[in-house]
């Protein structure tokens, strides 16, 4: 097994956690390139947002070790994690619906995240420049003033999406970023995703098989807390273990 | 603090402040129990629960009067009559206040509090306006009075032996409700998810408010056993509301073996402490004991791991 | 949008309009009793514009504020008793020098917690710090571990209720039950006449006008703005890079510290400081405050103290077995029928025919406004 590995920039290693006995994830490890986008499958029940949840800092290991840049997430609280340069987006969208779009944004612009920062924090011409760049990206340019609960639920996600864009984080774990969507949305979303997993690790749970094939580098398979198997699409498609799982019941 | 006692006064010390302790014990466990039902299983916070009891307490008070007056013959069993019917009483007073106000509060908690915080103050009101600002005492039936001698030092009195009898048998029945039974699987099931409760057929408006009732009712069980050994008062219950959301609070509000362990810890740490320390003393050492331990424990003694 | 001033136009009208009332109307309008009465209320209004930024902009309700009044009401009592105490003035107790419950309860010797209130610069670092510190305490303890919501108000009733028994408990070293009494002169002024209560009540508004400054500056902030966000998906907040616990740890410090300065400006203006102020049913009854003013609108907190306490003043006097049932039903009220209070009535009923009016007439000046 790699340790340490410079060329990784994630790496997971025996992971375990246990819910008052029951294994949500058991054992897992896995390791993803800088650049690299990671796709995870699995049916419900998989531990695919739990692994996710363990990666950010949501939920505690009972064992193992995740590596990033040198730095153990496993001991580090939630901000410290997104401060090394973690971003990590729910699954049923999750923004600040008594704010405006625009403020929204300035939340997670990374500056001023002490209590004495955000006392002091300014809106100056970088900040403005920042959000008003995002804004076109996530196509809510014209939304800036509006208050973040009247989006639409696709409206939504992309905001979320912009919240972490702006943080400009070196892994981005993304779950179910189109679910709920509507086709339009799902192909505007696609369009935007493909574009900013470029310069970046990213690690996605999806179930819109289409969806992955269209993104992924490689796909790792989650069952029952472990992992099934990994590669590239083509080659989980084509294990009969995989298929067993998706279809043997 | 040990000093000028000898072994057997100490042990003598320890065995009666802990019977006592244990009548504390069963009225924290009796008031407990109808939070550890509403707060522990609806979540909602309920300031006038010590109001409640005191409602059952002072039906009690009206059952002895009127049994003094008319049946004097049968008035050793009144204390069962009024046991029912303040039951009955908190219990209707519960599904009402339910209907009139927790309904609408059920996801904003701290709102209740307050809610319930003005009602007690209402019911405190209420009683004063009914039964006068002074306190008033039943009198305990003859086969109550009494002690029974343990040892030469120590003596155990037979109202505090029934009052824990009855905690025990009260606490008993609510176990069997809340998780032997179809109702308390209902029930169970409306807290945790509404909506999927509703979805499957249960009448969850109903199931809340038969709840929030048999709650109330217990409280008022509660306060019919408080007669037995303290005098009742408009606002003796607000004395009771602290310590008892602490009991439920610190053995973790969902856990009925939980409020029991920490109703008894509670109560046998303030008695005993009572002896050698003053009153207030020991209450203050009990409480910042308690606090402290909720600071590094907040999820209480009992409970369990969830998965996010 | 992207560049605000610090006050918006309907919010200075509104602080103007408050000014006024309070420095112009009110000591105009009452005489020297009803004056040092409302500057009572007033004093409660730190602590309901505390509430405002703890519970309606953070979500944190605690019900132990009380406590926090209480520290500084007692800080200042104790510089005051001191200098009350002197050895002419006590000489007919059996140690002079020490304040007389203190003689009364057998101690001899002033406890060495006591000394430095001697000093009056201690004092007003102590109102200041010491509920900092406590308010630290507790909140690192609860917010570190993510306590919250309820289980906070429950301990910090808890607190409330243990801060009570021991006051009234150690009364020799706290004056027990009656409090400390008897307070005559701050450095040598003395502050029973009239004409000091007038100007201890120009002081108290110049303090609570600070006060609402400060609160008016934290919630516009970046540190408004998360607060909200907490508010709203704290988890997102999180994930956003912010620690959540010290964001909530240091508004639970303003609001506590701002109850502080309120309670030492009631010690100044009513001359006493007791445990009955500390306790249970006063520091929910200050959220009562909090929640008819709006808990939103900080100048709604100024409002709802001086109508609640002005309404309990009148109640009790002529129907005292009314007023329970009084406050009782504004709590139900309050949360079943006007959640968001004044301020809230005030903006969905007020505001829209102001508007409506304003553009009627074209430049003719609106009327007073209740609340922001």
């Amino acid at each position: 097994m790699v340790q340490d590995n410079p060329n990784f920039i994630l790496s997971v290693e025996d992971l375990t956690v246990s819910f008052d006995g029951f294994k949500a994830v058991n054992g897992l490890s896995f390791y993803i390139e800088p650049n690299e986008c990671r796709v995870i499958i699995g049916p419900n029940g998989a531990g695919k947002t739990t692994v996710l949840d363990l990666i950010c800092g949501r939920t505690r290991a009972t064992e193992g070790s995740i590596n990033f840049k040198g730095h153990e997430l496993t001991r580090m609280r939630e901000d410290q994690i997104v401060h090394a340069g973690v971003g990590r987006k729910f699954q049923t969208p999750s923004v600040y619906e008594d704010l405006s779009v625009y403020e929204n944004l300035e939340i997670s612009y990374p500056r001023g995240h002490s209590v004495f920062g955000a006392l002091t924090f300014k809106r100056d011409a970088d900040v403005n420049r920042r959000i008003r760049e995002i804004a076109e990206t996530i196509f809510l340019s014209d939304m800036l003033d509006e208050r973040a609960g009247i989006l639409s639920h696709g409206q939504k996600q992309w905001l979320e999406i912009g919240m972490l864009l702006i943080q400009d984080p070196e892994l981005m774990m993304l779950d179910e970023p189109v679910a709920g969507m509507s086709v339009a949305e799902r192909k505007k979303t696609a369009e935007l995703l493909n574009r900013i997993i470029k310069d970046r690790a990213v690690i996605v749970i999806e179930h819109d098989m289409g969806f992955v094939a269209d993104i992924a580098t490689r796909v790792t398979v989650m069952h029952q807390g472990k992992r099934l198997s990994e590669g590239s699409m083509a080659h989980v498609q084509a294990d009969p273990s995989v298929v067993e799982v998706y279809l043997g019941h | 603090m040990f000093s000028g006692y000898s072994l057997p006064e100490l042990g003598a010390i320890f065995a009666m402040q802990g019977f006592a302790g244990l009548i504390l014990f069963s009225v924290f466990v009796l008031m407990a129990l109808g939070l550890a039902i509403i707060f522990g299983q609806m979540g909602v916070i309920n300031m006038a629960h010590g109001e409640f009891m005191i409602l059952g307490a002072y039906v009690t008070y009206l059952v002895s009067q009127a049994f003094a007056t008319y049946a004097p013959a049968l008035f050793g069993a009144y204390f069962f009559v009024a046991m029912v019917l303040a039951f009955c009483a908190s219990g209707l007073l519960g599904m009402f206040v339910e209907w009139a106000i927790i309904r609408h509060l059920y996801k904003r908690p701290l709102d209740t509090l307050l809610a319930t915080w003005g009602l007690s103050l209402i019911l405190q009101q209420s009683f004063r306006s009914l039964f006068g600002a002074r306190e008033v005492g039943v009198t305990i039936p003859s086969w109550m009075m009494g002690s029974l001698p343990l040892t030469d030092l120590i003596e155990v009195p037979i109202n505090g032996i029934f009052v824990m009898v009855l905690a025990l048998g009260i606490s008993a029945a609510v176990y069997v409700m809340m998780f032997k039974s179809g109702w308390g699987r209902q029930v169970r099931a409306v807290t945790q998810n509404r909506t999927m409760a509703g979805a499957v057929g249960i009448d969850t408006e109903r199931t809340d408010r038969l709840t929030f009732g048999i709650g109330c009712g217990v409280a008022g069980i509660a306060g019919a056993a408080f007669t037995m050994i303290g005098s009742t008062g408009p606002t003796s219950g607000q004395a009771y509301i602290v310590d008892t959301f602490l009991v439920v609070v610190f053995g973790g509000a969902a856990s009925l073996l939980g409020t029991i362990a920490s109703a008894f810890s509670i109560s046998q740490a303030q008695s005993i402490l009572e002896f050698f320390l003053s009153g207030s003393m020991a209450k203050v050492i009990t409480l910042l004991v308690v606090v402290g331990i909720l600071m590094l424990r907040p999820q209480g003694l009992f409970s369990i791991k969830l998965r996010k | 949008m992207t560049k605000t001033s610090f006050l918006k136009r309907d919010e200075a009208v509104g602080f103007a309009i408050l000014a006024l009332i309070i420095f112009i109307v009110f000591p105009l309008m009452l005489d020297d009793f009803r004056l040092n009465l409302f500057g009572k209320y007033l004093t409660y209004a730190f602590v309901a514009v505390g509430l405002v930024l703890c519970w309606g902009a953070g979500g944190i309700l605690s019900l132990g504020q009380g406590v926090f009044f209480g520290l500084g009401g007692y800080c200042m009592a104790m510089f005051l008793k001191l200098e009350a105490s002197t050895p002419e003035a006590t000489a007919i107790q059996s140690t002079p020098g020490i304040p007389d419950f203190m003689d009364w309860n057998q101690i001899s010797a002033l406890p060495i917690w006591w000394q430095p209130f001697n000093s009056f610069g201690f004092t007003v670092l102590a109102i200041l710090a010491v509920p900092a510190l406590f308010s630290l305490i507790i909140g690192f303890a609860m917010f570190r571990r993510r306590v919250g919501g309820v289980y906070f108000a429950i301990i910090t009733q808890a607190i409330a209720a243990i801060a009570t028994i021991l006051i009234v408990g150690q009364q020799g070293y706290t004056g027990g039950v009656n409090g400390i009494t008897d307070l005559r002169t701050l450095m040598g002024w003395d502050i029973r006449p009239d004409s000091a209560k007038t100007a201890l009540y120009f002081v108290n508004a110049v303090l609570l006008f600070a006060c609402l400054f400060i609160a008016m500056a934290i919630r516009k902030s970046k540190f408004g703005r998360v607060l909200v966000a907490m508010r709203d998906a704290e988890d997102r907040v999180r994930f956003s890079g912010y620690d959540v616990a010290s964001f909530k740890i240091f508004i639970f410090c303003v609001g506590a510290m701002m109850a502080s300065v309120g309670g030492a400006m009631f010690t100044l203006q009513v001359g006493f400081m007791s445990p009955t102020i500390v306790g249970i049913v006063p520091s929910i009854e200050m959220v009562i405050f909090c929640a008819v003013g709006g808990r939103h609108s900080l100048l709604g907190a100024v409002y709802g103290a001086l109508l609640v306490n002005w309404a309990r003043t009148t109640l009790s006097e002529s129907f005292p077995e009314l007023w329970l049932f009084g406050l009782g039903g504004l709590f139900i009220a309050v949360v079943l029928a006007f959640p968001n209070g004044l301020a809230g009535l005030y903006d969905d009923y007020v505001k829209p025919r102001l508007k409506l009016s304003r553009r009627n007439h074209a430049a003719k000046p609106s009327n007073p406004q209740l609340a922001e």
